[in-house]
């Protein structure tokens, strides 16, 4: 396997050039995914049978929670990126363990908040409204969740194998899955709760 | 016993118990000829676990192919039912079915594998690559819709098949008024080939992004690799819509959410919109590659280069904005009113505009040409004045006044069948005998493939062409049966005798394909059609590592070029290749699959819990997992090459 | 010889249909949508066939004089890259064409979804047609009765359909009188249509319903305005009213023929019209009347 030296280790090899494109056109289909929701959920928005509305069941406390935990690990996974590119596996392998951390925090909070409203009557089966809002933020838990074991398996790896081309195109992929989880987050953020608390 | 009841057939005949009888019988004969013959090593080791794209494409075009005659099995059978009025060889429900699973066959399962087939044989020849950019996942996307397709053909006799058509409309394939398990096999089968697809699409964008030969900018690509390149953008961008809609409907069928319900906020125009905010660049994602093949057909055999590239191009990218811009022309009658049917009904007769400057670059190619008509050729010209019909009727479609008229009828019926079939299957059929040299080393006889080629397009247009006057008159399309005084009997005699002509032209090239088989000579050359792309400068049948030496491209034709210019393809020294392993992870990941979407459909838990346990447990396989292929010694390479007809 | 097997059965086909049949059902209007619809048609059929000729003549220019065995052996086709004004003719010809045909379409479009022209003078006469599986039911209002399955109707006055579904989506066709229109479950969309001539026209669901969707074909008969209300008064006179019970029954799936009733069941069972996102039950009516009435054009 030819290793290119001048560039970042993540690049370094033409299938981890290709790796890492792939990724980004896998990104454009997930905007995709997520574009579908969310115009079904503005189309929905209103659509609430007997069920409950919006401002009736969302409340603020754990959604800031939930907002500040995913800010913040999508810093600590640019902050492991960076630890990357310097070659400092350590420090590397502490902020990848730090983010995935507060990514588990996160959904916890986002359990939390779905037993929440299922105490307050808004299940799956109550309405459109609630259908697509469960639906939404459970697509975007799934992949976190989904996300979580990624990391954790790319961390053995780095534990196991260090940092190589490999390894460092890996963690690189996951930085990126991991900010557009983040960024889908700020719009649920603000077109659903903010919305729908207004 | 009351756990196999929901596996029993809601509306059983003859013909079912009689299918049943057969498929088991058809597979104890291939268990038993695969053991007897000692193939089970062979199977596993060159086709289950290959990474290879040419293998994988043979793979996909034989699935196409079986699809195919499922699909027309069905189209018979619907065609002989309205053949006379008030025939009651099939009944409403029975018709039904075939129509919808007629409809999925033919797009989903045997349209989109054709054009897979040949873009994952030709393109990455085209561009001089030794692979795509992802081997394995190339495997698994074949292998995810091989087992979608498996899923979907059980259900005619596992439960029951989907009766909804294959737009599957809320609130008529909910719950309340679909009981049976059909509408699950729908959502969840189409669900796991649309992943493969996704996959696909992603794979190829790479491949074509990265991969090509040195020297080969975007603008040197042959038209076919550019119209995949612009197929599989689309790919990426309209699938996630459907991959969101089949969710919202499995929610609704299995879990009793109301996205698409009549009660509690449900909305069944939802529905309609998402589906085809993907199923009109669906059509696309088929026609385009079929324009691909079509340039390069007209090109090879007008003996000219292709007329107008840069507009060729520009159209296709055009065509692609477009797709996703026109979907209300589905359903200009839901009554959005007349300011958005005016809007879509100009956007959509707009496609009617890049489309006719292909034509006219096709035209415009054979020009001052040199025509040999040769089958690929002969089907590309009949599709020429074939499509036209189809296109053109397609701009009275889009007229949304005009349509309150024609929508639900028989015209439309008429007007997208001559469409797909010159457009898409005509394609797949100039594909197939064009790049059948180079997949097999033998060529199909030109004789029967021409007579297959005018059997074929006669009975389109018999069958069709009665479809444009019968929905004029009013015949509704699925309806099972109509009265002696409706007047279709006539326009319905006729399509049927068409259908019966196009089977005979199927029947044709299945014995083609054996005959050439039997007779066909095996010493063609790599270039027995006198073409001019990168894909025919290897051997015939293609070596596993494609070319021994990466081609190195100067010009847009550079097969062509380096035939009667003398540009040098191979400039570079035989070096040890780089190939990738073979796996078997994306065969047992897509069977598990296949059992768990069986679980799904008829809500099975446990088998669900553990074949998802078990796609975890593969995906964390290929996490962990060390693969950095093999390398073939110059040795090896040198002796291939020999063999093959001396070294390049 | 293949090439005059194919013109043969082109051929056949188009006079055998030609003649075994009556004038086409859509192109022999009797109502002014219809007939704007069927001009459309013939109208855009002309163009068409000009493209049509036009591609089939160049096809075959090319194929007689460019065939390989017209040509010497030693002919070498030149290489084109392209001409900028060849292209531009190819675009530009289209361009016009698709141009005025949607100019075409934008002003049919306003014309059907109005008042039909020349009827303006009077009210419509406002009919409410639901489907159930697999039957219509007519209610008017106006008169206040109800028909299943048929339909009268006055000739010298406008129509105006509500449509609504009480399941699957099925759409209103009556092609001699106009284009269709889909009727849903959760809103009621509006068909202008009007009759010129007194007579017995076909009348179908054309969207797919299910199991009985071939037979979900209704009668309509146009007559003149006094025998309309003749009509009228002897349903009256006659029939039964509808009740809540016999309407329930009737929704049940099945065919049913022709029925009559005084009354509508609109009274107990109001149509879907403000009603976006409400429950099952009308009484949630009031309750989210305040909400956004999302109309389907965003779609």
């Amino acid at each position: 396997m030819k290793v290119d030296q001048s560039l970042p280790l993540e690049y370094g090899t033409e299938q981890n050039q290709m790796n890492i494109l792939g990724f980004w056109i896998f990104l454009g289909a997930e905007i995709m995914l997520f574009a579908t929701l969310f115009a079904s959920y503005f189309t929905l928005e209103h659509r609430i049978g007997s069920g409950p509305s919006g401002a009736e069941i969302f409340e603020i406390t754990p959604v800031l929670i939930e907002t500040f935990l995913l800010l913040t690990s999508s810093f600590t996974i640019g902050l492991a990126i960076h630890a990357m590119r310097l070659g400092r596996q350590k420090a590397m392998m502490g902020f990848l363990a730090v983010t995935l951390l507060l990514g588990l925090a996160f959904l916890g909070v986002e359990i939390y908040e779905f037993i929440h409203y299922y105490h307050v009557g808004a299940t799956l089966q109550t309405s459109a409204f609630t259908a697509i809002l469960l639906t939404t933020l459970g697509t975007h838990g799934a992949h976190v969740t989904l996300g979580l074991f990624w990391g954790l398996f790319i961390l053995i790896q780095i534990k196991k194998r260090g940092l190589t081309p490999a390894t460092a195109n890996k963690s690189f992929i996951f930085s990126l899955y991991w900010h557009f989880l983040d960024v889908v987050w700020i719009f649920i953020f603000s077109f659903i709760y903010l919305k729908g608390m207004m | 016993m009351e756990f196999f009841q929901r596996f029993a057939i809601p509306h059983p005949s003859p013909a079912i118990y009689a299918s049943m009888v057969a498929i088991v019988l058809t597979m104890i004969a291939i268990v038993v000829g695969v053991t007897y013959f000692k193939k089970w090593g062979y199977l596993w080791r060159e086709w289950l676990t290959t990474v290879d794209h040419k293998r994988i494409g043979i793979m996909y075009l034989i699935s196409a192919l079986l699809m195919l005659f499922r699909g027309g099995a069905d189209a018979i059978m619907m065609r002989a039912q309205l053949a006379a009025p008030e025939n009651t060889l099939l009944d409403a429900q029975h018709y039904n079915e075939i129509f919808t699973t007629h409809g999925v066959v033919m797009i989903i399962f045997m349209a989109m594998p054709f054009i897979m087939a040949l873009m994952n044989f030709v393109v990455p020849l085209q561009i001089g690559a030794r692979d795509v950019a992802f081997p394995r996942l190339n495997a698994l996307s074949f292998w995810l819709f091989f087992m979608g397709a498996m899923l979907f053909n059980i259900s005619f006799v596992v439960g029951g098949s989907p009766d909804a058509g294959w737009t599957s409309y809320f609130p008529l394939a909910g719950n309340e008024f679909s009981t049976s398990v059909g509408t699950n096999y729908y959502m969840i089968a189409i669900q796991i080939a649309g992943i493969g697809t996704l996959i696909t699409g992603i794979n190829f964008l790479v491949t074509i992004l990265k991969m090509r030969a040195p020297g080969m900018t975007l603008m040197r690509m042959p038209m076919f690799t550019w119209s995949a390149l612009i197929t599989n953008l689309i790919i990426v961008f309209a699938f996630p819509v459907l991959t969101i809609a089949l969710l919202m409907g499995t929610m609704d069928r299995l879990f009793g959410t109301h996205f698409f319900t009549l009660d509690n906020g449900g909305m069944d125009m939802l529905w309609a919109n998402l589906f085809w905010i993907w199923g009109h660049p669906e059509v696309y994602i088929l026609i385009l590659p079929a324009f691909g093949v079509y340039s390069e057909v007209i090109s090879t055999f007008s003996r000219r280069n292709l007329y107008g590239y840069t507009s060729m191009v520009a159209s296709m990218v055009v065509i692609s904005l477009l797709s996703f811009t026109v979907w209300v022309h589905h359903f200009f009658t839901m009554g959005q009113g007349a300011l958005t049917n005016s809007i879509f009904s100009i956007t959509t007769m707009a496609i009617a505009v890049p489309t006719g400057v292909k034509i006219f670059n096709w035209l415009l190619t054979m020009w001052r040409g040199k025509i040999v008509v040769t089958t690929p050729m002969l089907y590309s010209l009949l599709f020429i004045p074939l499509f036209t019909i189809g296109g053109v009727t397609g701009v009275m479609l889009g007229m949304s006044a005009a349509d309150y008229q024609y929508h639900n009828t028989m015209f439309l019926v008429a007007h997208f069948h001559m469409v797909i079939i010159p457009g898409v299957v005509f394609a797949m059929l100039a594909g197939l005998t064009y790049w059948w040299p180079k997949m097999f080393g033998f060529m199909l006889n030109e004789k029967l493939g021409k007579a297959a080629a005018w059997v074929i397009a006669a009975g389109t247009l018999l069958a069709f062409m009665p479809m444009f006057f019968t929905g004029l008159d009013g015949q509704a399309r699925r309806m099972y049966t109509y009265s002696e005084t409706a007047g279709y009997t006539t326009g319905n005699m006729i399509s049927f005798v068409g259908a019966a002509i196009l089977a005979i032209g199927f029947v044709i090239i299945v014995y083609n394909i054996y005959y050439s088989f039997r007779y066909a000579p095996r010493n063609i050359g790599s270039d027995p059609w006198d073409a001019r792309s990168l894909e025919w400068a290897t051997h015939s049948p293609v070596p596993d590592y494609n070319f021994a030496v990466t081609p190195q491209v100067e010009s847009r034709e550079a097969f062509w070029d380096a035939k009667k210019k003398g540009h040098v393809l191979f400039k570079e020294e035989l070096k040890k290749i780089h190939m990738p392993n073979s796996s078997g992870v994306p065969f047992i990941m897509s069977a598990l699959f296949f059992v768990f979407g069986f679980g799904f459909i008829f809500s099975i838990w446990p088998l669900v819990i553990i074949s998802g346990i078990g796609i975890f447990a593969c995906m964390a396989h290929r996490s962990f997992e060390k693969d950095d292929g093999f390398y073939i010694p110059v040795e090896e390479v040198k002796e291939t090459e020999e063999k093959l007809g001396g070294a390049k | 010889m293949k090439l005059k097997w194919v013109l043969l059965s082109v051929m056949i086909t188009i006079s055998a249909v030609l003649t075994g049949c009556e004038p086409l059902m859509v192109l022999d209007p009797k109502g002014p949508q219809a007939a704007r619809q069927a001009s459309d048609i013939m109208m855009s059929i002309g163009i068409m066939s000009f493209i049509v000729i036009v591609v089939f003549s160049l096809l075959a220019f090319m194929l007689i004089k460019y065939r390989a065995s017209k040509q010497s052996e030693d002919y070498e086709p030149p290489y084109i890259e392209g001409n900028i004004w060849v292209e531009a003719i190819c675009v530009g010809i289209p361009i016009l064409i698709v141009a005025f045909l949607s100019v075409v379409s934008v002003r049919s479009n306003y014309i059907v979804e109005a008042t039909p022209e020349g009827y303006e003078h009077k009210e419509p006469l406002v009919i409410y047609a639901s489907s159930s599986n697999w039957k219509w039911h007519f209610s008017y209002p106006e008169q206040g009765i109800e028909t299943v399955n048929y339909l009268y109707i006055p000739t010298d006055r406008a129509l105006e359909f509500k449509l609504y579904s009480h399941g699957p989506i099925t759409s209103f066709w009556i092609p001699q009188l106009g284009g269709q229109k889909y009727a849903m479950a959760d809103m009621v969309t509006t068909l202008h249509l009007a009759a010129d001539e007194a007579g017995e026209y076909m009348g179908r669901n054309a969207n797919f319903s299910g199991k009985g969707f071939a037979e979900n074909i209704f009668e309509v008969t146009a007559m003149p305005e006094q025998e309309f209300e003749d009509w009228v008064e002897e349903v009256k006179d006659t029939a039964s009213p509808i009740t809540e019970a016999k309407f329930n029954e009737l929704l049940e799936p099945g065919h049913l023929g022709r029925m009559t009733f005084t009354g509508t069941h609109l009274e107990f069972s109001p149509a879907p019209e403000h009603n976006h996102g409400a429950g099952n039950s009308s009484q949630d009516n009031e309750h989210h009347d305040e909400e956004e009435h999302s109309d389907h054009s965003g779609h």
